[in-house]
């Protein structure tokens, strides 16, 4: 096992998955001699050069393209967008392109591509760069849409990622970037898709979430453990495939839910597992399933005004505390 | 009635096979689209279906320049494309009929044909769509070091496109082997090429990207050949793209949803049809004595029952099983696996196991 940053732990997997195979290759904004907007491939472009570790024009709909041209014709590149709000220029080649080709030709062309965008907010980065949009994505038959929590399942599900013969958004977190842990010493340490992690048990309240939410609900749990709550936190993963069983059997141990999201909630992954929750085990709730997202706003500049949009700890816990109240348990 | 020596533009006369050949794609081509005309009126198609009648010399020629292994993407008015690159006329029929026996299996129909084993990759429904994915294709055969180039297809529409501009920027810029032509057909849609454009040459435009660009008489099949080859031969050996403009006409509206009469007149459409390429090639063919006026007839009685038993065929065909409806969506060996979790006994949970009602 080794110490490392979430930052450092994508950079070994895809250092890893260059040497493993000819066929991979990384396209992106300043990811060369510039080390990467946020220096996830810091090294790679001296170690690799600059036909695998390829730097772009601005031209996301145009390199993202290339991208799905590449992955047709069998290579596996790794397009890196600077951030997710600038996927949108790009969204017809990952709706209306990507996330179709294999289907609407039949099954006689695949698109090995991985798409790898950090989300996210807290450092007012304001309206235009602070958005979560993976749900917009993951309602999207033909891609996969991925959002690891950990240093461990940021390495595993980048390399899982790369080796899938399917689109993938690989979603990251900027405030993530610095959060340490430990990966294994293996090259082949992949995590499969389509399996949640309960990263903490607890037999009071389920709280679900995905990507930094979850790091926000594990310091949401040792507080209320303070109070004798016992929280158990669902960590998903991977938004499409999802993993409903595992939302399910933890909600029918609690009685009680809690979906949060760094997204908004209306029409988000909260609305999503609140439906499934509702189809798997409706009879097995105590109470509705709360959800809490970002305040359906743009992000605001304004530090007390952006504060008061993410959805923090202490927002998550006040509506885990009602909902608990509301239940007689606090 | 055309003149052959007015096709005579240069290009060298081709020997009797590839007259030959030529000559047959193209009437092939256009026996398939007036009968697919005729088939969705008797609606045996569906959904949109553009024909591409007076485009076939810029279509045919282009494609017959290609190389073994170079690669080929297209717009959606593409039946004529299938045609050209070999794919059998009864299995592009078959997915005009959205049958299992469609090139694509019935999953993508008029707009969506492919032929990944003849290297066609598409048929794409997204104006411009296509343009940045053809150059990743060039961008493919440049990080394997592969001796191919890229055919990039389009219409006069697309060129007003994001995605036309950086397609042509990041093949210059990236010095890639691929050759974009712009199969200028005089409208998009409705909208001429005067009214959408601000560079009506389209061709001028790949003065923007340091890029070569050139006109050619789309409607000449011997020069569509020249060009596309002289322009191929550069993108494989120099890696140096390129911008074709292929100046033809379709005949027919924009799909078989328009008429195409209330944005041009009977009077431009009389004119062009003076230019068909096909008459043109024909008389050529026959003045040169390359074909006799008997075998361009043998032609067209071989590709008429090309075409009926293509329909035939078709016909005859099974659509795809209903419970097929979940396959193609993914293709990793482990997507079943990687969905189990998502409701139990439905491939994405949207559907009970049991189905209880009929299509």
């Amino acid at each position: 096992m080794a110490d490392m940053t979430y930052r450092e732990a994508l950079r070994l997997a895809l250092d890893e998955e260059l040497d493993r195979d000819d066929s991979v290759f990384l396209m992106g904004e300043e990811i060369g001699r510039f080390e990467g907007s946020y220096k996830v491939t810091a090294g790679l472009w001296e170690k690799y050069g600059a036909k695998r570790v390829r730097e772009t024009p601005i031209s996301e709909g145009g390199f993202l393209g290339a991208g799905i041209g590449a992955a047709m014709m069998g290579m596996r590149p790794v397009v890196e967008i600077m951030t997710i709000n600038f996927i949108l220029v790009a969204m017809d080649q990952v709706i209306n392109h990507a996330a179709k080709i294999r289907y609407m030709f039949g099954g006689t062309v695949g698109v090995p591509l991985v798409i790898r965008t950090p989300g996210g907010a807290g450092a007012q980065l304001t309206a235009q760069h602070s958005q979560s949009l993976e749900a917009w994505f993951a309602g999207c038959p033909g891609l996969k849409v991925v959002a690891p929590a950990s240093v461990a399942d940021a390495h595993g599900m980048l390399k899982t990622a790369i080796r899938d013969d399917d689109p993938v958004l690989f979603c990251e977190n900027l405030v993530m970037y610095n959060v340490t842990g430990t990966v294994p010493d293996d090259p082949d340490h992949t995590v499969p898709f389509g399996q949640a992690a309960v990263v903490r048990e607890g037999g009071d309240l389920t709280i679900v979430a995905h990507s930094y939410t979850v790091q926000r609900a594990l310091r949401v749990a040792d507080a209320l453990a303070r109070d004798g709550v016992e929280v158990e936190v669902v960590d998903l993963r991977t938004l499409r495939p999802l993993d409903a069983e595992t939302v399910a059997a933890s909600v029918r141990k609690t009685s009680r839910a809690l979906v949060a999201e760094e997204g908004w909630a209306t029409y988000g992954v909260s609305a999503e597992i609140v439906a499934r929750i509702h189809a798997l085990c409706f009879d097995d709730l105590d109470h509705p399933v709360v959800r809490v997202g970002q305040a359906e706003v743009p992000m605001p500049y304004s530090k007390p005004l952006e504060l008061a949009a993410l959805p923090i700890e202490a927002k998550i816990e006040a509506a885990a505390r009602q909902l608990l109240a509301e239940c007689g348990v606090l | 009635m055309a003149k052959a020596a007015e096709t005579a533009t240069g290009a060298d006369l081709p020997d009797v096979d590839t007259t030959r050949r030529l000559f047959h794609t193209m009437a092939l081509i256009r026996r398939f689209e007036e009968r697919t005309e005729e088939q969705y009126t008797r609606a045996r198609i569906g959904g949109y279906c553009h024909l591409a009648i007076g485009e076939e010399a810029a279509t045919v020629g282009a494609i017959d320049a290609l190389s073994e292994g170079d690669a080929l993407f297209a717009s959606y008015r593409d039946h004529g494309t299938a045609l050209a690159v070999g794919s059998p006329p009864m299995a592009v029929m078959a997915e005009l009929f959205g049958k299992e026996t469609g090139v694509a299996h019935g999953r993508g129909g008029s707009m969506h044909l492919l032929d990944a084993a003849r290297s066609f990759f598409g048929g794409w429904g997204i104006v411009g769509g296509h343009l940045p994915i053809a150059v990743g294709a060039a961008l493919a055969f440049d990080q394997a070091d592969q001796p191919h180039a890229v055919l990039c297809q389009f219409g006069d529409g697309a060129t007003n496109t994001g995605a036309f501009h950086e397609a042509l920027n990041l093949a210059a810029v990236w010095h890639l082997p691929i050759v974009f032509q712009a199969i200028n057909n005089q409208y998009g849609m409705g909208t001429s090429v005067a009214q959408a454009s601000a560079e009506p040459e389209l061709h001028k435009r790949a003065v923007a990207y340091r890029m070569h660009g050139e006109e050619v008489d789309g409607n000449d099949v011997l020069a569509v050949r020249e060009a596309t080859a002289r322009l191929l031969a550069q993108a494989r050996e120099e890696r140096k793209p390129a911008l074709l403009e292929t100046l033809t006409y379709r005949y027919r509206g924009h799909s078989v949803a328009d008429a195409g009469k209330v944005y041009r007149t009977q009077e431009e459409i009389t004119e062009w049809r003076k230019r068909d390429p096909i008459t043109r090639f024909g008389l050529l063919a026959t003045e040169h004595n390359l074909l006799s006026a008997d075998e361009v007839e043998e032609i067209w009685q071989q590709v008429a029952s090309e075409v009926k038993e293509a329909i035939d065929g078709a016909l005859e065909a099974a659509f795809p099983d209903i419970d097929s409806l979940y396959e193609h969506v993914y293709g990793d060996p482990a997507w079943r696996e990687q969905f189990a979790r998502m409701e139990p006994g439905a491939p994405f949970g949207e559907r009970a196991e049991e189905r209880t009602w009929q299509t």
